[in-house]
């Protein structure tokens, strides 16, 4: 019954997408003051209280384990602790469709509740374009991908036990990706409805960016978060891959981070109207790409049963209607959309459209490199593409957006020259160019790390430059926000330039009571012992590993052995030190009571991600305080308002 | 911004798109090819999966004669159609053990008073351990092991009519 309810709120959903779609287009071709405008709203509210109801119930069919749900039956078992058998609701194909269309409704509500800054027939248009992306979610779910699909016979037992997804990372990791991606469906909604009335405009933007900040902020923790469980892990040292998955939640990344600058400079200055609109597409695009080459198998050749083709080509077909239109509608119309206002090359706009050019560069290397081997496989031949692509073709445009973005925010609006600002460029070069002298003097550095190291540097005193000669507790919280993430960006380079420049690896094979060396470490093998969990049983090797002849700490890396499925997994160890970490890892045993021990010392390998935690700070710092200038704004407003017809009805009133 | 300008990125999206389709309706390789083929079997032992059977240890297969074993569940529909070759190929004197995968001993004797029962020793393995450990992703799935317990080769899904000379071929092969 609870499953049918759920089934049932998701049809009327979708049937309540479909009536947005349609006031909202009718109202939008009707222009101002049609009757149908008045239901788009509601619809969009309604529909987003059924599919949160939808997905309610599909929670609650896990919570009690209702075996003859097939989703339930297949991923999910009376015995696993409760907060595993929630996360099992969205931690599987149709669960987390579902989510993602929940979370897009509930966006919905939202910009249909609060959004009224917009002309009224952009915002008929912009719900339209909504529930016309929503619609193409629920046919999906409800046409091929059923999550309250019922089991003609109970099954006895559930069969997902799986320990090793029984982990609250990956659990939370997924979810948080998802908030980014519809996020970015809601830009979109906004581009396109923007696109549609060729209304453009600054408050297009301004009501478009918190969106856009939102997404951006959870893309960012999620991709923080899941280098960081893959580093640890994985067991191989190695923080990023450039393996597909990875790629396809980067490159909506700097697609929304692009969208990001561009739309600060169409609120600020009403420039890059069509570059914004573009913008606004393609981050989406990304996403839908992204899931696409995830959920199809297209890519990852993995076996059959995991793949679905009916699913990819369902996919592909959504991805063909929603960002071929819009590129049709962006080709049809964006000609037609009045020239933005015009700006001098040296001035903050000029330097936005260079940090602009530079990341869709990179994005467009990525998804390149992303998509060559399914080009060169449709040829038959099978390529990899890995680091050795990524790594020196991106920094070609990366290195310069660096630069750029070191200088950019100390310039004006629309006109300046940088001979204004040239203590400060002096300044950052300076330092940029005594840290490479130091740097190529210190050690022998490959070419990459060496930019790296000397870039963060410089980079770092250029991002606090802004708030220079100003008065600290008068910076608005947004400029807080940029300052945070542009010192965050630094922060990450200098951990990414140091771990690839100075890490130290030692492999070593030792017998109890031998002792190693890392970098300042000296590591020595106390013993090695079996120890067992609740479903695996494990080598554990004791370290006692000393920095620099200090007090010893110790370290237990595992080699893990799970029974159901049988699966080796190693779990390092790791010693955190504000400079660096010690990451070690037991290997095989080397004959004769030796055992293989793997030793890392990655100075400040954990910058990386405390930089791409304070990139995220940065982010709801600025989201934070847009949104507050905008209440004060709309109160003050109100207020005006108010005084002025408290001004009238004094006039009106007859004197006496 | 010329007009022309504005439809490239529509025509790089078409360009994707119809690649990305050609792609998916393309067969793919979709099987998993066992890493253990060539290599010895792992070592098991497995309770019996019916009572009139006894269990299967990987002891049990290297007896200096090639054999069959076959992986199969009751529960699976392409084992209810390869259980005809599989009976062609024990009238022809192959010797062929079973592990069922994930099933209820009253669930196999069903299955296999229905469908026949060629297997001379029938393992449970309740937790797919064992078919993981020798490299099989799925059901069915037939392994060739030489006299020595070593893999000869493995066949992916069921076995069809036309799979059986083949068999009968890869079986000498691993004999001689």
């Amino acid at each position: 019954m609870i499953a049918e309810l759920g089934l049932a709120a998701l049809w009327l959903a979708a049937a309540l997408a479909a009536l947005q779609l349609v006031c909202g287009a009718l109202a939008t071709h009707a222009g101002e003051g049609h009757d149908l405008a008045l239901l788009t709203r509601p619809a969009a509210i309604l529909q987003g209280g059924l599919a949160a109801f939808s997905f309610a119930m599909l929670v609650w069919v896990f919570a009690i384990t209702d075996l003859s749900v097939k989703l339930v039956a297949a991923n999910s078992h009376a015995m696993k602790p409760l907060v595993f058998k929630l996360a099992g609701a969205w931690g599987n194909h149709e669960g987390s469709m579902l989510l993602w269309v929940t979370v897009m409704a509930l966006a919905g509500v939202l910009i249909a509740a609060v959004e009224r800054r917009l002309p009224e027939r952009t915002m008929q248009a912009t719900l339209a374009a909504q529930g016309f992306v929503a619609l193409g979610f629920y046919a999906f779910l409800l046409l091929s991908s059923n999550p309250f699909e019922r089991l003609p016979i109970p099954a006895a037992e559930g069969m997902g036990l799986n320990p090793l997804l029984q982990d609250l990372g990956l659990a939370f990791h997924p979810p948080t990706l998802y908030f980014g991606y519809v996020g970015l469906s809601v830009a979109f909604s906004f581009a396109v409805g923007a696109l549609v009335t060729r209304q453009v405009t600054p408050e297009f933007a301004r009501a478009m960016r918190p969106w856009v900040l939102g997404a951006w902020v959870f893309l960012t923790l999620g991709i923080t978060a899941g280098s960081y469980w893959a580093y640890y892990e994985l067991g191989w040292g190695g923080w990023w891959f450039w393996d597909p998955v990875e790629n396809a939640s980067l490159m909506p990344w700097l697609a929304a981070t692009a969208l990001l600058h561009s739309a600060g400079v169409l609120a600020a200055r009403d420039a890059l109207r069509a570059w914004t609109i573009m913008l606004g597409v393609v981050a989406f695009s990304m996403s839908m790409l992204g899931t696409f080459l995830v959920r199809s198998g297209i890519l990852t050749s993995v076996h059959a049963f995991a793949v679905d083709p009916e699913r990819g080509s369902f996919i592909l077909a959504l991805l063909a209607i929603y960002i071929g239109g819009a590129l049709l509608l962006f080709a049809l119309r964006a000609g037609t959309v009045a020239e933005g206002e015009r700006f001098a090359v040296a001035s903050r706009e000029g330097a936005l459209v260079v940090n602009n050019v530079m990341l869709s560069a990179v994005l467009a290397i990525v998804l390149l490199g992303t998509l060559y081997p399914l080009l060169t496989e449709a040829f038959d031949v099978r390529v990899s593409v890995g680091p050795p692509y990524f790594n020196p073709v991106g920094a070609i445009f990366v290195v310069p957006m660096l630069l750029v973005m070191a200088v950019g925010p100390l310039l004006r609006w629309r006109q300046d020259s940088l001979g204004r600002v040239n203590r400060e460029i002096a300044l950052v070069a300076a330092l940029i160019l005594a840290a490479l002298v130091l740097v190529s003097i210190v050690g022998e550095v490959s070419l990459l790390p060496l930019i790296g190291l000397s870039l963060a540097g410089g980079l770092a005193v250029a991002s606090l430059l802004p708030l220079r000669g100003r008065t600290l507790r008068r910076v608005p919280l947004a400029t807080w926000g940029m300052v945070a993430a542009h010192f965050g960006i630094a922060m990450a380079l200098f951990g990414m330039a140091s771990d690839s420049a100075f890490t130290k690896e030692r492999l070593a094979a030792l017998e109890p009571g031998q002792s190693a060396e890392a970098g300042p470490w000296r590591v020595t093998l106390d013993r090695v012992e079996p120890v067992a969990g609740p479903n695996w049983t494990a080598l554990q090797a004791s370290l006692s590993a000393s920095y620099k002849g200090g007090e010893p700490i110790v370290l237990t890396p595992q080699a893990r052995s799970f029974w159901a499925p049988p699966q080796q997994t190693t779990e390092s160890a790791l010693a955190t030190r504000w400079n660096g970490q010690l990451y070690a890892v037991i290997g095989q045993e080397a004959g004769r009571g030796r055992w293989q021990i793997r030793l890392w010392w990655k100075p400040f390998v954990t910058w990386i991600w405390l930089g791409g935690m304070l990139v995220a700070l940065g982010g709801v710092l600025a989201l934070i305080g847009r949104v507050l200038a905008d209440l004060k704004r709309r109160s003050v407003t109100r207020r005006a308002g108010a005084r002025r017809a408290e001004a009238r009805a004094l006039i009106a009133e007859p004197a006496e | 911004m010329t007009r022309w300008r504005l439809w490239v990125p529509l025509l790089l999206f078409a360009g994707f798109v119809g690649l990305a389709g050609y792609m998916l309706t393309r067969p793919k390789d979709e099987f998993v090819e066992s890493r253990m083929v060539g290599k010895e079997l792992p070592y098991f032992a497995l309770r019996p999966a019916m009572a009139e059977r006894p269990g299967l240890a990987s002891a049990d297969l290297g007896t200096g004669k090639p054999r069959l074993l076959n992986i199969f569940a009751s529960w699976c529909l392409p084992c209810i159609a390869e259980a005809r070759q599989l009976e062609i190929l024990a009238a022809q004197g192959v010797e062929i053990d079973g592990i069922a995968i994930r099933d209820r001993p009253e669930d196999v004797a069903a299955f296999l008073a229905r469908h026949g029962n060629p297997y001379r020793r029938i393992g449970a393995d309740d937790l797919s351990e064992v078919q993981l450990a020798i490299g099989s992703s799925g059901v069915p799935e037939t392994f060739v092991i030489d006299g020595q317990g070593r893999i000869a080769y493995q066949h992916i899904g069921d076995i069809r009519a036309e799979h059986v000379p083949m068999l009968l071929e890869k079986l000498a092969e691993a004999g001689s």
